[in-house]
């Protein structure tokens, strides 16, 4: 662990775990969608769903979809704050099998309708593991710059997305691939070194077969 | 890379005839890239949340369970009016802890140190001699020190109640406070090692048990624990005094009694005190 993960971060309490944890689990699913949220059901499980009301575990979710990261002040507030702004929750208990003690289903919805469903965990400290989105399971801590990829399952897809960071000079750090059922949608999580420009982004999505590029900047 | 023992970390500094401080300065720097002023810069932002937690304590304030809140301001007026038993400073550092920790369960900002549960131990230790002169400048490079003790312990060990017990936890921060404390008053790396290795000995079996599973009881109490804790451990190794288990070691064996702890005290609110008849009753009333 860096020494800032051992002195650090500044975050608003109690927990690592259960709100900083939560608050970057709801942010990193607002970055999925991609736009602003108007709506989100939210499922709570395990030590989520038990101690998670004393916790601000289910203030901090909201928050992170709203836009907070960990260390602001308002998150105590993010309910109020929802109210203000016309978004619309609802937040349930849910009981997963087999998932992680930590862990958050969120579906948001935005003004045009578009939805997005991710699941996720806080895994220690305020470290956090996006499982699912949209079904498809995934493995991403969005710790380091990422791009999360879906693309039709076709032959060559990820060599047109690999040439077009190498030409860019950007260097891959990890690179995963996760599909559902054949021939339907696959997954690309790529960790990348540094940060990288809305013009590599624009290229990947004139990619044929390339049906949406997320980044979501190291947090 | 990142030290695994606090013995690799002074033999490199007595090679290369650095301070701890450096040495765990210029690992960050390695690591993460950056300039060494980006790195200093980051551990002032840390020291500048620890001492705002400690300024913008509000002791009206209660936690959402309504278990904690009000004490450290209790602390300050008890000790305001003389006569406490353990001196000005330390009823300082109680209130300190107990100021930082019920910040936390009150969702303010505060600094993880390792973790959000034993945030208050640092700044108890470090607030008080900052406030007696020491510089800013030494207290960062004091963060440096003790943030290279609990990468050591997140290494050999483990820094969570989930996975060790309190001891990893307050134990943890309770020995970065205590090397932390060594360096802010000139000791060697050597008397360094022996706070770190005395502050964890002292704490060692220390269980996690809170109460209806929340950072309140009694984790802020403990976080006084861990500081008073880290006084007496740095004293020592500045008197002299001599851990018989070398530090790394001391780590060992936090990790293997971490390991045979049962999980009902590893912050599952199973065991200890959240178990006991008042525990229980507590926990029967949450409304949520």
């Amino acid at each position: 662990m860096n020494i800032f993960d051992i002195l650090g971060p500044v975050m608003i309490g109690p927990s690592s775990s259960h709100t900083a944890g939560a608050v970057k689990l709801g942010y990193v699913a607002r970055r999925l969608l991609g736009t602003e949220p108007i709506a989100a059901k939210i499922y709570l499980h395990g030590s989520f769903a038990d101690t998670g009301r004393g916790h601000g575990t289910d203030r901090a979710v909201v928050a992170g979809i709203l836009g907070m990261k960990e260390d602001d002040e308002r998150i105590p507030f993010s309910y109020e704050i929802a109210a203000e702004k016309g978004f619309h929750f609802s937040m349930e208990n849910i009981q997963l099998p087999g998932a992680h003690p930590n862990t958050v289903i969120m579906e948001l919805t935005d003004a045009a309708g578009r939805r997005i469903e991710v699941q996720g965990s806080s895994i220690g400290g305020s470290r956090i593991m996006i499982n699912k989105i949209d079904q498809a399971e995934v493995e991403c801590t969005a710790e380091y710059p990422t791009l999360i990829i879906h693309n039709k399952d076709l032959p060559g897809c990820v060599a047109e997305v690999t040439s077009v960071l190498a030409a860019k000079k950007i260097n891959i750090a990890t690179m995963r691939l996760f599909r559902g059922k054949r021939g339907t949608q696959a997954v690309m999580i790529i960790e990348i070194d540094e940060a990288i420009e809305k013009e590599v982004i624009d290229k990947l999505e004139m990619i044929f077969g390339i049906m949406k590029v997320t980044y979501i900047p190291g947090m | 890379m990142a030290y695994r023992s606090l013995q690799e970390i002074i033999e490199f500094c007595e090679q290369e005839n650095k301070a701890f401080w450096e040495a765990i300065l210029e690992d960050d720097v390695s690591e993460r890239g950056g300039a060494k002023a980006d790195s200093v810069g980051k551990m002032q932002t840390m020291w500048q949340a620890m001492r705002d937690a400690g300024e913008n304590y509000d002791g009206n304030l209660r936690s959402k369970s309504n278990l904690s809140g009000g004490d450290g301001a209790k602390m300050q007026e008890y000790s305001a009016a003389g006569g406490t038993i353990g001196g000005e400073f330390m009823a300082e550092v109680i209130a300190e802890a107990l100021k930082t920790g019920e910040s936390n369960a009150c969702m303010k900002k505060i600094v993880a140190a390792p973790t959000a549960g034993a945030c208050g131990v640092l700044p108890a230790v470090l607030l008080p001699m900052y406030r007696r002169g020491v510089s800013e400048e030494k207290i960062i490079e004091a963060l440096y020190v003790a943030a290279g003790i609990g990468q050591v312990i997140a290494a050999r060990a483990f820094i969570s109640g989930a996975a060790g017990g309190c001891q990893a936890e307050v134990g943890s921060a309770s020995s970065m406070a205590a090397g932390a404390l060594v360096h802010l008053r000139g000791g060697s790396h050597k008397q360094i090692l022996h706070a770190v290795a005395m502050a964890m000995k002292m704490l060692l079996g220390l269980v996690c048990d809170p109460v209806a599973g929340l950072v309140e009881v009694p984790c802020i109490k403990r976080n006084v624990g861990g500081a008073v804790n880290a006084i007496a451990a740095a004293d020592m190794a500045l008197a002299g005094i001599e851990s018989v288990i070398p530090a790394d070691e001391v780590i060992d064996a936090m990790k293997e009694v971490g390991m045979n702890m049962a999980p009902a005290y590893r912050e599952t609110a199973r065991g200890g005190l959240a178990r006991t008849k008042t525990g229980r009753k507590i926990t029967a009333g949450m409304k949520w």
